[in-house]
């Protein structure tokens, strides 16, 4: 220990923090191994992601083959190549096509382009309020889904295209996004309703929630499907995809009613009786100071049920209509790829990863933004 | 008041225009509706599935489009109905299917207490076991205590609880939906014994990646007759539909092809039986309800019995299936139709 200082008192320089506390090492050191169960935790997780992490990327990637004509193409691919049977990707690839547009025709399948194209266009502005011209963009979004069904069905001047042939993930979305949008409305107004002061009205809304929430949603479409034409005058058709769209969003409103309803419960009786002494009615009081704390309140559930529903599409299946699921499952079929199920799971699992994941981002972000509390 | 006019008029147009429609036969709703609505599988190899092009193909498939062809004169004038084994019937007897093509066996609860009238075999299977060779198992006899993988709501179900019984057996069910979950189960592990129709488990192993591995046991435990349905109630459809089938195995047995029929249809020819198939004598058509080229336009759409057995399910495709019951009665197999006349 030295003795001598070689600065003046008071004017001690800063010096370098110890290099084991910042960093790599430091946050290594702080992170991973600051105890002995943290060392116990982090040895076992390397171990266990050293096993499963190369065969993975060898079976993702290195040993993959992306490009052949069936089945056995990959494998002697992959053997020519002196390599292990990875994953056969020529198969999604050869059937990407009919993952995405089901058995829309050919020629007509710019038109589900365009509706895509348009449905981001249209939900921006509604999603987002910082959109530049918003005001005018609304009322695109406003007229977009019109524009869209008419160019997915057809008529008026262009080819007509029956929605049985609609399938893949443009039915998961057509299924999906019309659900989320007609529950909200639907489902707000069932949760205003169970909490009125007329018996009728309220007593209608609690029958549909609780009916609706005490049938599975697959027998909701097999009825939807098949046994609503023992009661429809014979001869009668109904659109099958219209049913399963009704079906659909009467299902999540009652439970997006409930969600809601937990938002209205959370609001303290002071704001309604606030705005009663403002004189404000029903309807204002309602607009104005009520839903858009209750709202606020029920955002992660609504996500949650939006989320739960936009899965719940692919037991369309039941009823005949193939979602990517299905496709899938279909495609095993094919005497040429049988047996490539791990291919199809992991495929449609990142769909759905994907599109879910979005969702409950975009529910973190509009939680931020109106987090106006304290 | 001009707006209740409108309304009202349209509301009986409406009316009109579906009781119109409600009051005819199948036949004529198919006519009418320009579509045959066939019930086929959510796919099972070979017998029905989308191609890559998303295009339906498979065995069953062939006998819609062929049923298509006679019918509206198309052999792509089908709408396909995917359902599974569970939903097939509901869905046929509700009407919104025409026709059952979908691997089904016909038994007599299924034709009496369902009400549907079975039309004929298309494909005469049975059920069978399938073990990875390393069990050691050599017959069905030494499955006692197997876990069996079984689809739910087949007839196969049904069979093995009746042969293990019978052997006074037990077994642990696997219940799985689909064939293609079967295999990834059975591959798994997660049963020791997978049972189906042979069929299935002869395309289910060739998409093995070792198929050598496996073994199909010898004992066949059940009589699998596979065949087409419609409602019933609507006999006139029944032998529309009927008839299609008896005539393509009829053409095989005559030597009609895919590629002779417009041959044999340009002039009458030597042999009576084929010039009743292609309407140069007679006028069998009209008796179900279609024309004198009924026959030649299924024909050339798909071929008779033999080739659409051999382009899907036959010993060069995948699935390799030889033709064993399923070949002419003139050739050693069970394959017997009523004759044309």
């Amino acid at each position: 220990m030295s003795t001598e200082q070689s600065y003046a008192p008071g004017e001690h320089p800063d010096m370098a923090p110890p290099s084991t506390e910042v960093g790599i090492i430091g946050w290594v050191r702080h992170n991973l191994f600051s105890s002995t169960t943290n060392i116990v935790i982090t040895v076992l997780t390397m171990y266990f992601l050293y096993i499963i992490i190369p065969p993975m990327l060898n079976w993702l990637f290195l040993d993959a083959v992306f490009v052949a004509d069936s089945r056995d193409d990959c494998r002697a691919i992959a053997r020519a190549a002196g390599e292990e049977l990875g994953a056969c990707w020529a198969f999604i690839g050869k059937r990407f096509e009919i993952f995405v547009y089901g058995f829309y025709p050919v020629e007509e399948r710019w038109r589900v382009n365009i509706s895509f194209i348009m449905m981001l266009a249209a939900l921006v502005p509604v999603l987002f309020d910082n959109v530049p011209y918003r005001k005018h963009a609304l009322w695109f979004s406003l007229i977009a889904p019109f524009v869209i069904g008419w160019l997915l069905i057809g008529g008026m001047g262009l080819t007509p295209v029956s929605t049985d042939k609609f399938g893949g993930f443009m039915l998961t979305l057509t299924i999906g996004v019309t659900g989320i949008v007609g529950s909200l409305p639907i489902g707000i107004a069932l949760a205003l309703g169970r909490q009125s002061h007329m018996p009728a009205l309220r007593m209608v809304c609690v029958a549909f929630i609780e009916f609706i929430r005490g049938v599975p949603l697959i027998t909701l479409l097999f009825v939807a499907s098949t046994m609503l034409n023992y009661f429809l005058p014979p001869g009668t058709t109904f659109d099958l995809l219209l049913r399963v769209l009704i079906m659909v969003t009467l299902f999540s409103s009652a439970y997006i009613a409930e969600v809601i309803r937990g938002g209205l419960q959370a609001i303290p009786k002071g704001q309604i009786e606030a705005a009663d002494s403002m004189g404000l009615k029903y309807w204002q009081s309602m607009r104005l100071i009520i839903l858009p704390q209750a709202l606020k309140i029920s955002i992660p559930g609504i996500v949650n049920t939006f989320i739960g529903l936009y899965k719940d599409t692919t037991l369309v299946i039941i009823i005949g209509l193939f979602d990517p699921l299905g496709m899938g499952r279909a495609s095993l079929a094919d005497t040429k790829w049988q047996g490539l199920s791990t291919e199809i799971y992991v495929f449609v699992a990142i769909f759905f990863f994907v599109s879910c994941f979005s969702m409950a981002r975009y529910s973190l972000y509009l939680e931020k933004k109106l987090h106006t509390g304290h | 008041m001009k707006l209740f006019k409108t309304l009202a008029v349209s509301a009986a147009v409406a009316l009109a225009s579906t009781s119109g429609v409600a009051t005819a036969g199948t036949l004529q709703d198919v006519k009418a509706r320009g579509e045959l609505n066939c019930v086929v599988t959510t796919g099972v190899a070979g017998f029905g599935a989308p191609n890559d092009a998303g295009r339906w193909e498979g065995f069953d498939v062939d006998f819609c489009r062929a049923t298509a062809a006679a019918v509206l004169g198309d052999p792509n004038k089908v709408k396909f109905v995917p359902t599974t084994g569970k939903t097939r019937f509901t869905v046929l007897n509700s009407g919104e299917g025409d026709l059952l093509y979908r691997n089904t066996t016909i038994t007599m609860s299924r034709d009496a207490d369902l009400k549907l009238t079975f039309l004929g075999v298309n494909y005469y299977d049975g059920q069978g076991f399938m073990v990875p060779k390393a069990l050691g198992v050599t017959s069905a006899k030494q499955l006692d205590g197997a876990s069996i993988c079984i689809q739910t709501g087949t007839t196969t179900e049904l069979n093995l609880a009746d042969y293990f019984r019978a052997n006074n057996m037990s077994y642990e069910p696997v219940t799985i939906e689909t064939n293609e979950e079967g295999q990834v189960n059975y591959l798994a592990g997660r049963c020791d014994v997978y049972t189906t129709d042979a069929s299935g488990l002869a395309s289910t192993r060739s998409s093995f990646d070792n198929p050598n591995a496996h073994i199909i046991l010898p004992e066949i435990i059940s009589k699998e007759p596979l065949g087409p349905a419609v409602r019933q109630g609507d006999d006139e459809w029944a032998d529309v539909a009927r008839w299609v089938l008896n005539m393509l195995i009829e053409a095989e047995e005559f030597g009609v092809t895919q590629g002779n029929v417009k041959g044999h249809a340009a002039k009458a020819g030597d042999n009576p039986s084929i010039n009743r198939m292609v309407g140069t004598e007679g006028d069998f058509g009209s008796m179900i309800g279609l024309d004198k080229q009924w026959a030649v336009r299924a024909l050339s759409a798909v071929g008779n019995y033999g080739e659409i057995f051999e382009r899907n399910i036959g010993v060069n495709t995948p699935l390799g299936l030889a033709r064993g019951l399923n070949a002419q009665w003139t050739e050693g197999g069970i394959l017997y139709s009523p004759p044309l006349r």
